[in-house]
């Protein structure tokens, strides 16, 4: 493989791992705070739909970006109602919410454009454009470096570097703000938060609020950005593997960027099986690294390659004691 | 809270559920201009109007038994196995396998054998996740929802790369030999009576309902349904009375693996005859809607399975004769998971309310 190809493989991987990546966000803030969500999919999914549909409508990718967030927070605050108010199962309230999706999108898309569940083919101010980073032009020429800030870090769209500058905005806020403090403590030991006259409840919905909000950004970049419009099952199960991300980053932000970033290669890798063959010297099935994701975070979870503890509190209802 | 009386937790929960579920259902073909009373219409013609509507029906049916007992079995020993579908399709493979191994004689053998088989497959892709939550603790909804993943990923490697015929191009098997084909219902004598044309719906539903009557013996009235009862609702309880947790996560899995395992041979060997890519088509994610509905017994399986096979069936002539997308079926999945599985608590609460109106001095 030459360099060539390898700065294009990563730039693939940028861009594939961005969704991955604010979905993986999204999960952590819900989890830290002791609220499972399995949900993460349907929510990446009816996002890129609204966003797709309003784009499609107005014309304007900004629209499209507020529409999708709406939708997937009226899906997170469906989560809130049934896991933190009603104390349901959150884990079947997560796989509910995903079926929902799954056929709502398809339903409405249906209805608005009668495409089969697909919105109109969207351009021009209706999708994310390339940004090209300042001088990136005018140092593509310096080897090794020219290329890497040119060619793989140049030239993606905003939500791309908004997903990157969640990272350390995550990190920040969970271990350096009093707001993050008390949510981590709430996903460990919410009695303990009650006692110190914390509101576990409003902590809880405003951390279920923040997922809904990047699971928004996370669908409307599958529909406005990677590709040109919605499709139905457009999402293909990103939003299981930013879960799996979530775990293989033992519920940290930095390693939630690593994680989604090597799932990432492993899907760049999967476009592009003549590289993965040339590398490896014997033919690799491109289901074994459609698997990987899945089989990585099963050995995670196996304690293999180190031990990842969930939140302690996480999937447990909290009852207030009267 | 108030305790609810026994039937009412038992009938009226889950009919309430039901209720609410159909009227958000209504009201969403009413937000897509459809008229829900004639779609109701369309899908009770459609699926129970005619013996032959009745064969797809019950066919659909026979699938979601077993996924459901099998998502049952596991919610018993409370643990969530989400990977009915992986499962499935792993019987599915165990079934291919199976039926193309020999020139079967006779179906009796064939659906003997491939039974093992579908059982075998779908216990042995459950035993990894159980074996990890049983000695490692890892959370067994996380490993079973990446095994589905990682099902279906096998399942098209096998398909494309290792049991395509040379010359085939569409992702499959070959077609199974002609002694491995089950009757369906419009061949056995006494149902033939009723079905008069040919219908999907095969012999594995009486195989189904032999099992929704096995598994019931199972849970109440052996000791290691005991066992695992007794583990579900309290693990130290039950530690502490001299069960073994590990034996117990591992059994019922194995169990509830080998139930969804064994869909296969309903949609596998009685219906397609050969395997297919995504030959579960979801049922193993319905098996969850299913248990939940039929409050974890087999007997409440069985009819919530009817009741959910009457809206695959419905919802297919949706597809076909009106302009409401058949995705409509997956939107009424999802509520009734939503209510009979999340918001159970916001309708005990309702019913709560609604039986202390009625008698204010029991309250």
């Amino acid at each position: 493989m030459d360099f060539a190809t390898l700065i294009q493989i990563l730039d693939s991987t940028l861009r594939l791992a961005t969704p991955l990546l604010l979905a993986c966000l999204a999960g952590l803030f819900s989890e830290r705070a002791g609220i499972f969500d399995i949900g993460l999919e349907g929510k990446m999914l009816m996002a890129a739909m609204a966003s797709g549909a309003v784009a499609a409508l107005t014309g304007s990718v900004w629209l499209g970006l507020g529409a999708g967030i709406a939708a997937s927070l009226l899906l997170a605050a469906l989560h809130g109602v049934a896991s933190i108010t009603f104390r349901g199962n959150q884990l079947i309230s997560g796989v509910a919410l995903n079926f929902l999706a799954s056929g709502i999108t398809v339903l409405v898309a249906q209805r608005l454009f009668g495409q089969g569940g697909r919105t109109p083919p969207l351009d021009g101010a209706a999708r994310f454009q390339h940004l090209t980073l300042p001088f990136a032009d005018a140092v593509r020429d310096v080897p090794i470096l020219g290329p890497i800030y040119a060619d793989l870090l140049s030239g993606h769209t905003i939500l791309t570097y908004v997903a990157l500058l969640a990272v350390p905005a995550t990190a920040w806020v969970l271990y350096r703000t009093r707001f993050g403090l008390r949510l981590r403590a709430v996903g460990e030991n919410p009695a303990a938060v009650d006692t110190a006259g914390i509101s576990v409840v409003y902590l809880r919905y405003a951390a279920v609020a923040i997922t809904g909000i990047l699971c928004g950004l996370a669908g409307a970049y599958m529909a406005t950005a990677l590709q040109a419009g919605f499709g139905r099952e457009m999402t293909a199960g990103r939003g299981y593997i930013a879960l799996a991300a979530l775990i293989f980053a033992k519920w940290r932000p930095w390693g939630a960027l690593w994680a989604t970033l090597l799932f990432g290669f492993f899907q760049a890798l999967a476009l592009r099986p003549d590289v993965a063959e040339g590398v490896a010297g014997v033919r690799i099935p491109v289901s074994l690294l459609d698997a990987l994701p899945y089989i990585l975070t099963v050995l995670v979870l196996a304690g293999f390659v180190g031990k990842a503890i969930p939140p302690r509190a996480g999937g447990e209802p909290y009852v207030k004691e009267r | 809270m108030d305790k609810l009386p026994g039937w009412a937790d038992v009938v009226l929960v889950p009919l309430i559920s039901l209720l609410c579920a159909a009227v958000l259902s209504a009201l969403v073909i009413l937000a897509i201009g459809q008229d829900p009373v004639e779609a109701l219409n369309v899908m009770v013609t459609g699926a129970l109007g005619s013996p032959y509507g009745w064969g797809y029906t019950l066919y659909y049916a026979t699938s979601f038994i077993f996924t459901g007992l099998a998502v049952t079995i596991a919610f018993h020993a409370s643990l969530f196995n989400i990977g009915g579908e992986g499962q499935a399709q792993l019987g599915g493979l165990g079934v291919a396998l199976v039926c193309l191994a020999l020139p079967w004689p006779h179906w009796t053998v064939a659906l003997l054998a491939a039974s093992l088989g579908a059982a075998l497959f779908g216990a042995a892709w459950a035993a990894i996740p159980a074996y990890l939550q049983a000695r490692r603790g890892s959370h067994i909804v996380i490993t079973t929802i990446m095994f589905n993943y990682i099902a279906s990923a096998l399942i098209v490697y096998m398909l494309v790369d290792v049991l395509r015929p040379a010359g085939q191009m569409d992702p499959a098997t070959a077609r199974f030999p002609a002694g491995t084909n089950l009757p369906t219902l419009d061949q056995i004598p006494g149902f033939s009576l009723i079905f008069t044309r040919t219908v999907p719906a095969n012999v594995t539903f009486l195989v189904a309902l032999a099992a929704c009557v096995l598994v019931w013996a199972l849970l109440w009235r052996t000791r290691l349904g005991y066992e695992i009862r007794a583990f579900g609702r309290s693990e130290p309880a039950a530690r502490y009375a001299g069960i073994n947790p590990f034996r117990i996560i591992m059994v019922t899995m194995l169990l509830s693996g080998a139930l969804a395992g064994l869909m296969s041979i309903n949609n596998v060997m009685g219906e397609s005859e050969r395997l297919v890519q995504n030959s579960t088509e979801g049922a193993g994610f319905i098996g969850i809607a299913v248990a939940l509905m039929g409050r974890n017994h087999p007997v409440g399986v069985l009819l919530a399975a009817l009741l959910f096979g009457f809206l695959y069936q419905g919802g297919a002539e949706l597809g076909l004769w009106t302009s409401i997308p058949i995705e409509l079926r997956i939107v009424v999945q999802g509520l009734v998971i939503l209510f009979t599985g999340a918001l159970d608590q916001m309708v005990r609460m309702l019913l709560g309310r609604l039986f202390r109106l009625r008698s204010p001095k029991a309250a």
